[in-house]
């Protein structure tokens, strides 16, 4: 039930009283509102849907995700 | 794409394969609870990639697919009334009602206008003062807050012609009753990444005691949903019942916050009709009286009136029944596949659907139509 | 569903859906275009020529091989990403001839105005047309100007009708394909189709995506001066790639063999595709070329293409096969291999 994609802020302002970040899709700059995740910054990847942002992508687990798979790489 | 293109690499899926049937004893029978999860594994085969021992059990996270009837008759009635925008999320368009979709409906001239995002609505409400822009709110738990933050936006600019027609179905209830269905026997489950990315997973631990049933939250990438796979099949064949979550990178035990106080904020939770299924207890969402006056049932009486005589006049009371043929139901509840169905890509296709799961390009159906049916004929 | 097989005083076949009209999806290159060609235009215009549904027809007069076309263009917005509505005319006719295997000579243009469309706009569109055909080596010969009240048309409806010489030894057909044969692509794909979109919609991008509209005579002149063995040209617009390859595998009765890693795809017209659930294989394009030839003269004809302004990126994506007839298979970049059926309307941007 639920595309979403990350993306990378590269701006963030508050429009019309709503919290608003510009995120890139690999260089298509999408407005995402950011009420649901005020603290991400610019530079973070969020996760995005409908044009929202539900989370910020952790890096560090997202990291440790593809190590996993670089382990059953080299165990295969 | 960052965090996307590393969970599509062939290498590394290969891998992930072998060591799925390295491990993988027994037969068992598993269930991915999310159409987009349902998605992902037509569109890349990734059947090919199991031992056949494991059975892929497609469960019923199509919110479209699962809109009740009533439901878009009310979106229907509204659409046909003076002075109205309806916006909706794109594939609500084509699903039918009692006697007809939206997507006729704007063909005869009703002002009806497909949005990306919740975030439209309110920009055509705000352009359109003398009109009055009812927004067809559906999803799971991914999209409520979104929908939501619509309401709590309307409110903050004062938006006094700005309504929701609001449909939304929540996950647990409907895996409880899934587990409880001895006909679908299932072992294990692949929960929503995005549903749990909201809402969190804590939710789900009763169920996994109750009906002892181990579960991986799991993301939307072919790695993701082979790597959720790995860890629910070791599972199973350790015999362990825990909850795991392969999708960490995005998705926390608690969810986010914000989004579920928003949620708590702006609906109630009740029971709710799933299309094919029938009433599910407390797996709705309907709009909480506090914002009544953006509830488009309230708004226009639709409590009072027979949405049916009034629409179906209009259409000369020719009722698209409900095929007696289309098993959407038993799809939906992963009794059985699209496959299986008689009328599956002979007189139930896309272009003469019989049921929403075909309509939907996110339902079951049609992803098989699209993904499968030529690998059978 | 209502019966759908109950209807009076009928003079046309099965019924489309239970529709009595005609819905977008009609016009989006799909298996519902694909019905109404079959279940009215052939069904009443039935002749031979017609029948190859071809993308033009192609037929003797006097001992001169000829292929005439035609297309309609309603493009909204009129003004996108670096062309407009009459480039776009001009460009899709000559490459509508082109994958006759002939070289394009003269178009016809043909204006539906709406009452208030501004002259300016009409001057800039119409000064596009003649750069485009003069760039091409085209003349636009002839025309009409129709102008309707004000809501009757959407600004500018233009249609554009084409007549050119077949090359020698050329003989463009779906059944002249065969097993083994070649499939190569010119370019990155759904370029075109995620350019209106993002004019729409009103889509930024850290650099402009544009339309891949460009004129593919010059292309093709060069393809057909090295290769006599060229089976098939197709300029994959509305449907996208995917389409036209089913089409291709339906006439030909032979299999489509593609390869999801050989198809290049721009990373931000990528990323949007992402966000709406778009799959770009059914995304439209304008100045792409499906060739299909035999693969004695692959590498040939690809040098010649990669040596070409629209053809720098050319690649061979696949193959003809006698397995999976009527079919398109791709392998998928993890390495298994999907079914690429046809679309019957539009996509629609998913939320699940």
């Amino acid at each position: 039930m639920c595309l979403a994609i990350p993306g990378k802020i590269i701006s963030k302002e508050e429009k019309d009283n709503i919290l608003m970040a510009k995120v890139s899709f690999g260089g298509a700059i999408r407005e995402v509102c950011m009420d649901l995740v005020p603290e991400a910054n610019i530079g973070n990847y969020v996760i995005v849907h409908v044009g929202y942002a539900l989370n910020i992508i952790d890096e560090d687990e997202a990291e440790k995700t593809l190590e996993i798979f670089d382990e059953l790489l080299s165990y295969s | 794409m960052k965090y996307l293109d590393e969970y599509r690499d062939s290498a590394t899926i290969k891998a992930i394969s072998d060591k799925i049937f390295g491990i993988a004893a027994k037969d068992w029978k598993i269930m991915e609870v999310c159409g987009g999860q349902t998605h992902t594994i037509l569109k890349y085969s990734l059947e090919e990639l199991l031992p056949q021992k494991i059975t892929l059990i497609h469960g019923p996270g199509c919110p479209v697919c699962v809109t009740p009837v009533e439901m878009l008759d009310k979106a229907v009635y509204l659409s046909g009334l003076k002075d109205v925008i309806l916006v909706s999320y794109g594939d609500m368009l084509r699903v039918p009602g009692t006697f007809t979709d939206l997507l006729s409906c704007k063909a005869n001239g009703s002002d009806i206008r497909m949005l990306y995002s919740p975030l439209q609505a309110i920009k055509i409400a705000k352009e359109n003062k003398n009109k009055k822009v009812i927004f067809f709110g559906v999803g799971f738990e991914t999209t409520a807050p979104a929908n939501a933050l619509s309401i709590i936006m309307a409110k903050k600019e004062n938006l006094k012609n700005f309504y929701m027609l609001c449909s939304h179905v929540t996950i647990p209830s409907a895996i409880e009753l899934l587990l409880s269905n001895k006909s679908t026997a299932i072992q294990g489950l692949l929960l929503p990444g995005h549903v749990c990315t909201v809402m969190g997973y804590e939710e789900y631990y009763p169920l996994l005691e109750k009906y002892k049933v181990p579960a991986v939250v799991t993301g939307f990438e072919p790695g993701d949903i082979l790597s959720g796979i790995y860890l629910l099949i070791k599972q199973l064949e350790e015999g362990t019942c825990k909850i795991e979550n392969q999708y960490k990178r995005t998705v926390h035990k608690d969810g986010n916050r914000h989004a579920k106080a928003i949620i708590d904020e702006i609906y109630v939770r009740g029971d709710q009709i799933w299309r094919g299924i029938g009433n599910i207890n407390n797996s709705g969402l309907k709009i909480n009286e506090k914002y009544s006056e953006f509830d488009a049932e309230i708004a226009f009486g639709l409590g009072e009136i027979n949405i049916n005589e009034k629409i179906g006049l209009k259409y000369n009371n020719k009722i698209l029944d409900e095929s007696t043929l289309c098993i959407a139901g038993e799809v939906l509840q992963g009794i059985s596949k699209p496959i299986d169905c008689p009328a599956f890509a002979s007189c139930c296709t896309p272009e003469y659907p019989l049921g929403a799961p075909m309509v939907s390009s996110e339902g079951a159906c049609a992803a098989y139509y699209m993904y499968v049916k030529k690998k059978y004929c | 569903m209502a019966d759908i097989m109950a209807f009076d005083n009928f003079e046309c076949p099965l019924p489309l859906r239970n529709n009595e009209q005609i819905l977008l999806a009609h016009g989006s290159g799909g298996t519902y275009s694909g019905q109404l060609i079959n279940e009215i235009f052939l069904k009443h215009f039935d002749n031979s020529i017609l029948n190859e549904l071809h993308d033009g027809a192609v037929f003797e007069i006097g001992g001169l091989k000829l292929a005439f076309t035609t297309d309609s263009y309603v493009v909204d917005p009129v003004f996108f990403p670096d062309s407009n509505i009459g480039e776009l005319a001009v460009n899709g006719t000559i490459n509508d001839l082109s994958c006759c295997g002939a070289k394009p000579l003269y178009l016809s243009a043909g204006f539906i105005l709406e009452e208030g469309f501004p002259i300016d706009s009409l001057k800039k569109i119409v000064i596009s047309m003649k750069n485009a055909a003069a760039r091409a080596g085209v003349s636009i010969i002839t025309g009409d100007t129709k102008v309707v009240d004000k809501g009757k048309a959407d600004k500018i409806y233009i249609n554009t009708s084409g007549v050119g010489i077949v090359y020698d030894g050329i003989n463009i057909l779906p059944k002249n394909c065969r097993e083994g044969d070649v499939i190569i692509l010119n370019g990155n794909i759904a370029s075109h189709g995620i350019a209106i979109m993002s004019s729409r919609e009103g889509f930024e991008f850290e650099s402009q995506i544009i339309s891949d509209t460009a004129p593919l005579n010059g292309l093709v002149e060069k393809i057909c001066n090295i290769s006599k063995k060229i089976h098939v040209l197709r300029d994959p617009t509305r449907g996208g790639i995917a389409s036209s390859l089913n089409e291709i595998a339906l006439s030909s009765g032979l299999g489509m063999f593609i390869e999801e890693e050989k198809i290049l795809i721009d990373e931000q017209v990528n990323g949007i595709c992402e966000i709406l659930g778009f799959d770009p294989l059914y995304v439209a394009n304008e100045g792409k070329l499906l060739v299909i030839a035999s693969s004695d003269d692959a590498e040939r004809i690809l040098a010649v293409m990669k040596n070409h302004e629209f053809g720098k990126d050319s690649a061979i994506i696949g193959k003809v096969t006698k397995e999976n007839a009527g079919k398109v298979i791709m392998k998928t970049r993890i390495g298994t291999n999907r079914v690429v059926d046809m679309l019957s309307g539009e996509q629609l941007p998913r939320i699940c």
